[in-house]
């Protein structure tokens, strides 16, 4: 991959689309000149994210935006999934809670590498989650 | 499938992540591990992570039960050479990786193990973190 265009989506349908997503997002992260720590912190949340999508959507769609406001740049990842919805948003929210076999820390922990984090999940319907890091 | 290399030197395991793994292979790291500390009955592990990029819970959680399994058959184990943006990063997400020992370096490592090896039955313990 040389450089990832300012908008784009991919799939989120194997193992293998959760490592292009890591590899996605730290391209983009680079051609916006973030740190190497913010760099690392985007690229592991959209791993987490990633991963909630293809094990519990399963699978889904990943997509991303780079954001201009007040002479900053941003970039906008989205995960979305066509799953089970999450029930409990609050317990989902929680540090070491999983419904599955992970160690509970996806989404919370997600929430806290990043700037700006917004889910929104329907039973039956689906989940997205949006995440924004500014540089 | 890719897999990661185990090489052995004496009592000891040693394993260098060099690629981006997808989840199956760092499960099968793990299993690839724990028989061949079965099999060499190795006292020691050293897992070299200082080109990883990335450690998320999922890397995080392979590495904290490749060390309790270790411990169990009777192997020591030290993650090594962590960069700092991924400790930075690691220690955000909410995983400070309790019970696994780690060092700066392979050269640190390797000492930390053989100390931990030589202490096994008096005070050991104190070189543990976590």
């Amino acid at each position: 991959m040389l450089t990832a265009s300012p908008q784009g989506e991919a799939p989120l349908r194997s193992e293998h689309d959760i490592v292009l997503a890591r590899q996605t997002v730290r391209k983009l992260t680079q051609q916006l000149g973030f740190s190497l720590v913010d760099q690392t912190k985007m690229v592991t949340a959209a791993s987490e994210l990633a991963r909630n999508a293809f094990v519990y959507g399963p699978g889904g769609t990943l997509s991303w935006e780079i954001l201009e406001r007040d002479g900053r740049r941003g970039l906008k990842v989205r995960f979305a999934d066509e799953g089970p919805g999450i029930p409990n948003m609050d317990l989902a929210m929680t540090d070491g809670w999983t419904s599955g076999k992970g160690l509970g820390m996806g989404l919370s922990g997600a929430r806290r590498l990043v700037n700006d984090f917004e889910i929104d999940s329907t039973v039956g319907a689906g989940t997205r989650v949006t995440i924004v890091r500014w540089k | 499938m890719e897999h990661i290399p185990i090489l052995r030197m004496g009592e000891f395991l040693l394993v260098s992540i060099q690629v981006d793994m997808h989840d199956q292979m760092a499960l099968k790291l793990q299993d690839d591990l724990s028989n061949a500390i079965q099999k060499n009955a190795s006292r020691g592990v050293l897992i070299d992570i200082s080109t990883l990029e990335m450690v998320d819970s999922f890397i995080g959680r392979m590495v904290a039960d490749i060390s309790g399994m270790g411990r169990i058959l009777g192997a020591e184990t030290v993650l090594v050479g962590m960069q700092p943006a991924v400790a930075i990063t690691l220690v955000e997400l909410g995983l400070a990786l309790p019970g696994v020992a780690t060092a700066l370096n392979v050269e640190r490592g390797m000492a930390l193990l053989r100390r931990k090896i030589d202490g096994v039955g008096s005070d050991a313990d104190s070189i543990t973190t976590g």
